[in-house]
Parts: C-alpha cells; structure tokens; sequence
C-alpha cells in the first residue's frame, strides 16, 4: 500500500494553491520550525535520517550541518529542480501537485542554516511546473512567507526561480551552481564542497526537490515519527516514478524497504499484456539493470538495492517486458550520455561516445565479437575517472547490459540483426 | 593549395574578419518594461553575470528565437565578453539559434519512450509533416525536432508542444493533435483579423 506523506495532496482540487495547501494545515510546520532554535531544526531532520532523494542518497542533515556557522560571505539554498534522469519524473508532480510544500521546505531549510537567498532551478523544458511554482512563490509573498519578517520572526528569505536551458549536466549540483552563475554547466572540482564555496563564492546548500518536500511533514511531525516508515538506515517513504511496460506507469509514494514486486504487480498492475518483466531498472537509466529474476527479489531501500548490485538513485524505474531487445535499449541509454557530456573530461568525452558507437554498430549488425570485450574495458576506464558522475552514469548501464545479457549481444552479433521480434509494440 | 595572402584593405574597407562581423549586428530595443525586468533581474542575484539566462530567455519568449544581436545585448548588460554569452547560448539546447515554427514539436526519443514506440511517433511526424529532424514546415506552423527525457515517462510516448506535454500517443492521436494546432492556429488567425 502507498503512504502518502509527501503526496497527501496530489488528489485534492487545485491542490496546488495556497488556499487549498492551508486548507490542509500547510505551513503549519513553518509555524512550529519559527519557534524552533535553528540548530533544533537541522538536529531534528539529521535524527530523521532523511537522505537526499535527487539520487546520491547523501543524508540531509549532515549536508546542512557542513555549512560554516560564521561564514564571511552570504549563503545560499538552491532547489535542485531540474529533474532530467531518463526515467524521473516525481518532482515534476510535486512542482505540479503541491509547489507550496517546496515552499514550506525552502523556508524552513533557509531558517535552519541561516540563509537568506534561495534560487529554485527549473529544468528549462517544465512549462506548467515552472508556471506553478512561481505561482507558489508570488502567493507565499503575499501572505508573508516570503520576505522580510516572515511570521513576525525578523527572519528574512527571498526566493527566486531560475530556469534552466536544456542540459542534463546542470542536475549535478555544481554544475547546477555554474549555470546559476550564468555560465555553461560544467561541473567543478570537488573539495572544496558547495556547502564551503559554492554559488557566488558563498557556502551552498543544493537540496533536491522530493527532499526538501519531505522536510516540513519531518518538522510537523517529528523524526520519529518520520522513522516510523521505511527500515532502519533507509526510513521514510519515497517517491518511485515508474514507467515502461507497466499496466499503471505513475508517481507512487511507498516505503523505504517496499518489495519491488508489490510495486510492479500491485499498485502498478503488472506488465503489460501479461507478459514476462525481462529486466527492471530501478533507479534512473544510469544505475546497473537487474534482471527480471533479481528484480523480483529486490526491496526497494538504499541498502537493499546496493546488495542486489544496483541503486536505488532517483527511485526512477523503467521496467522492460521479454519483447524488447536489451542492445537496442543500451543503444537509446548510451546515445544519452554521449549527447549530454560536457566534455571536460577526456574518459568521459571520449568514452561516452565510444560506447554510443559500439553498442550502434552491434545494434545496426556491424558489431564483432570483440566488441563485447571493449565496451568492459572502455567502461573500467571511466568509472571514478573523472570530476562528476556523468562518465560512471555511462558505463555502469553498459557494463550491466553487457554481463547480464551477454548471450543475447552476443547473438545480435552472430546474427547480423535483431534477434527479437521486431515491432511488437508497434 | 593557395599560398596565404595577405589580407588586402581594399578588399575589406571595415578592416574587420567576416566572424566578428556577423556578431557585431544592429542592435535589438528592449521596452520600458523590459528594461525593468532586467534591472529587476540585476537585483535577484548577486552578480550581473547570473542575469545571462533569464534574459537570453525573456528575448527568446518575446521573438522565439536567439539572433546574435540579442547576445550582443546580453554580453552589454551583464557585462561579460560576447564569447562568453556566445558559449552559453551554444551549450544549452533550448536557446534557439534560427526563427522556429509556431508549434515546436519535440519527440522524446529516450528509452521509456522509445521501448513504447517513440520512433514511430516520430516517423508519422516526419511524413504527415514532410519534414526532417530540425526542420519547420513552409507555412512557419510546425518545428519537428528530437529531445531526451522530458520527465513525462508516464505519458509515453510523449511529445512536448511548446510548453506542453502530449502523450501517450498513437497514430490516431498524431492526427488528431496535428488537426487541433492546426485548428486553433486558425481561429487565431481570424481573431486577429
């Protein structure tokens, strides 16, 4: 079953206002967190155990905690939205569904670390999401949870949303900072961390979307509670976009720990047409596939999915049916990843279309038997090669394709040509 | 192969390199209440320089596109080299480098979209349209380009129109999305009139 805590709303008419948000006791926890020391609010979300939910899994309130109390220059809050893993689309619901409780979240995050600007990146393709949440941010000005004195407090905080452009690099939280900053998005090296100099040369907290959501139902109602869901080291619920050859394809809120079964086959109805789940990738397109057989077993939590070779990333999962073929579908990630490089690192720049080219000539029957062997070679080479994870979101899919349905690139390459059913979802 | 010649300044009255030329083009006007957006924009962020996407987006909202005029502004007002602005507007995609039509149509091909069929999404596209990959058709209606995963995996295959989303879609779903732009283009038309 699903637990709603981040989702309550989503159902509601015009859920995304601040009547209907207040209607339902929104900033309440923005009320409670005013009268909160500020070190009480970090302490509370670091007890929580909330993990960032944008895909590192980074625990939230330890990020905040790095962030120097006597820092010489300003600080910054940035809302990592710009949601572009292939496979993610769970922020775009919460910027749709419910702006105001990012809102909420800002506010109360900025509180907690003294911060005072915030900047809200937009990928630059959301239409509607964009248009709500500047609705949200408009709304929440005027009724003084922007501003200066929020609540009577004396606590000022401006929010401004920014949009990006169209590059996948920029979800990378420094590469986010650079386009912020009115460059191209080209990740930094890493010490120093955003939260010692980040944007504008100030300590930065960037904090994705589902996160920072997650942050006043935490306050409101404390972090045990909180961990009164989910398992141990992975408590509270998550957001899981799934998509693919699903009956149901949709944003659904469960449990840290929910089995993938019941995700698939329960509330998501199975595969299509009743036909078998070939593979499952549970995590956004740049975390290692998993079998049918070993997706069945999984459990959907940090640790779990680790154990089972994978990651639970962005909690974007793709699930494939025994009709697709897997090099045709490594194809599509890898022409991906090539597009999107930045070109700053050569393993990465040069990699990436490497194995763009290998996996296409396989694909198209060119490929030799050799092949196989290099896109493993290729991929040992750009794993913890480079500044940011982009060359690693490149290879891990290649290398797991590879191994785990070798057979099947191996006939493609016998064969000269698809060995599956061409069309069946034509 | 031609030896190099020396450049003859007959031959070029301006003294200037054709590149520097083209970017150097007649400068675009803002309005009153667009330099307001900009010196609004200047007091959101701490540095000019952060102003160079928002602007580069408000002019692109107003004409639909980027001509090397408006990156000459930006480079003016945010006060960085016209080879700064010039890279920024290279590396993103959605600066559009040539006037596009009045429905751009991107077909995300990424892989939720393409193991449900985004391929022949786009194949119905090219023929109904009669166009390629980045071409606009000869009434300046429709654009017709590729994009990667538009966060929309559950309406796949989805193509995003301007600033919406369209999905799941089938043949029959092309033609009647292709019949409604091309209906509300003309009523638009006659309202104008």
């Amino acid at each position: 079953m699903e637990v709603r805590l981040l989702t309550r709303n989503f159902d509601r008419p015009e859920s995304w206002t601040l009547a209907s948000y207040e209607a339902t006791g929104g900033y309440a926890a923005l009320r409670k967190a005013c009268a909160m020391d500020p070190v009480a609010i970090t302490e509370e979300v670091k007890k929580s155990g909330l993990r960032g939910r944008g895909g590192a899994g980074f625990p939230t309130g330890m990020k905040w905690g790095f962030v120097p109390k006597d820092a010489a220059k300003p600080k910054y809050l940035c809302v990592n939205a710009d949601e572009s893993e292939p496979g993610t689309f769970k922020d775009r619901y919460l910027l749709e569904r419910d702006p105001h409780v990012l809102v909420e979240g800002i506010v109360i995050a900025s509180r907690a670390v003294g911060i005072h600007r915030a900047y809200v990146y937009v990928r630059g393709e959301f239409g509607l999401p964009y248009r709500r949440i500047l609705g949200a941010v408009r709304e929440a000005y005027a009724k003084g949870y922007l501003g200066a004195d929020i609540l009577g407090t004396g606590f000022h905080l401006d929010v401004t949303i920014h949009r990006g452009a169209g590059a996948y690099i920029c979800g990378e939280e420094t590469g986010l900072i650079e386009s912020l900053e009115g460059k191209t998005g080209q990740p930094r090296i890493k010490p120093p961390f955003p939260a010692v100099v980040g944007a504008f040369g100030g300590p930065t907290v960037v904090n994705n979307v589902e996160t920072l959501a997650a942050v006043p139902w935490i306050i409101e109602n404390g972090a045990n509670a909180y961990r009164g869901y989910g398992t141990e080291k992975s408590p509270g619920t998550k957001l899981f976009s799934v998509s693919g050859h699903v009956v149901r394809p949709g944003v659904y809120e469960v449990p840290l720990g929910y089995p993938l079964r019941d995700l698939v086959y329960g509330l998501c109805g199975g595969i299509r047409g009743g036909r078998k789940m070939k593979a499952n990738i549970p995590g956004g397109s740049s975390v290692p596939i998993l079998t049918g057989e070993e997706a069945l077993a999984a459990n959907l939590d940090y640790e779990s999915l680790a154990a089972a070779g994978t990651m639970l990333g962005s909690g974007g999962m793709i699930v494939i049916d025994d009709s697709t073929c897997m090099v045709r579908a490594l194809a599509t990630i890898e022409k991906f990843y090539a597009h999107e490089s930045c070109g700053q690192c050569t393993p990465c720049r040069e990699g990436t279309g490497w194995l763009r080219d290998l996996v296409m000539r396989i694909e198209s029957g060119g490929g030799t038997p050799a092949d196989l062997d290099k896109i493993m070679s290729i991929t040992r080479n750009m794993i913890g090669t480079t500044i940011c994870v982009l060359s690693d979101a490149a290879a891990m899919p290649a290398a797991s394709f590879v191994t785990k349905f070798r057979d099947e690139f191996a006939r493609h390459i016998g064969a000269g040509r698809c060995p599956i059913e061409e069309g069946a979802h034509a | 192969m031609q030896p190099f010649e020396k450049s003859d300044p007959a031959s070029n009255p301006q003294g200037r390199v054709p590149c520097e030329l083209k970017l150097l083009g007649a400068p675009i006007t803002l309005t009153a209440e667009e330099e307001a957006r900009v010196a609004w924009l200047f007091t959101r962020y701490p540095t000019r320089q952060a102003a160079v996407l928002p602007i580069l987006w408000m002019i692109q909202e107003k004409i639909g596109w980027v001509p090397e005029e408006a990156i000459t502004l930006v480079a003016e007002r945010c006060r960085v080299p016209v080879s700064h602005v010039y890279g920024v507007v290279s590396f993103y995609t959605m600066y559009n480098r040539a006037p596009i039509g009045a429905y751009h149509l991107q077909v995300c091909t990424n892989l939720s979209c393409q193991i449900l069929g985004a391929e022949h999404v786009l194949d119905c596209l090219r023929r109904r349209l009669g166009i390629e990959l980045g071409g606009t058709t000869e009434d300046g209606m429709f654009s017709l380009s590729e994009v990667e995963c538009l966060a929309a995996c559950e309406m796949a295959p989805v193509v995003q129109v301007n600033d919406d989303l369209v999905g799941p879609l089938d043949e029959g779903g092309i033609d009647r999305l292709l019949a409604r732009l091309r209906d509300s283009a003309a009523r638009r038309t006659e309202a104008g009139r």
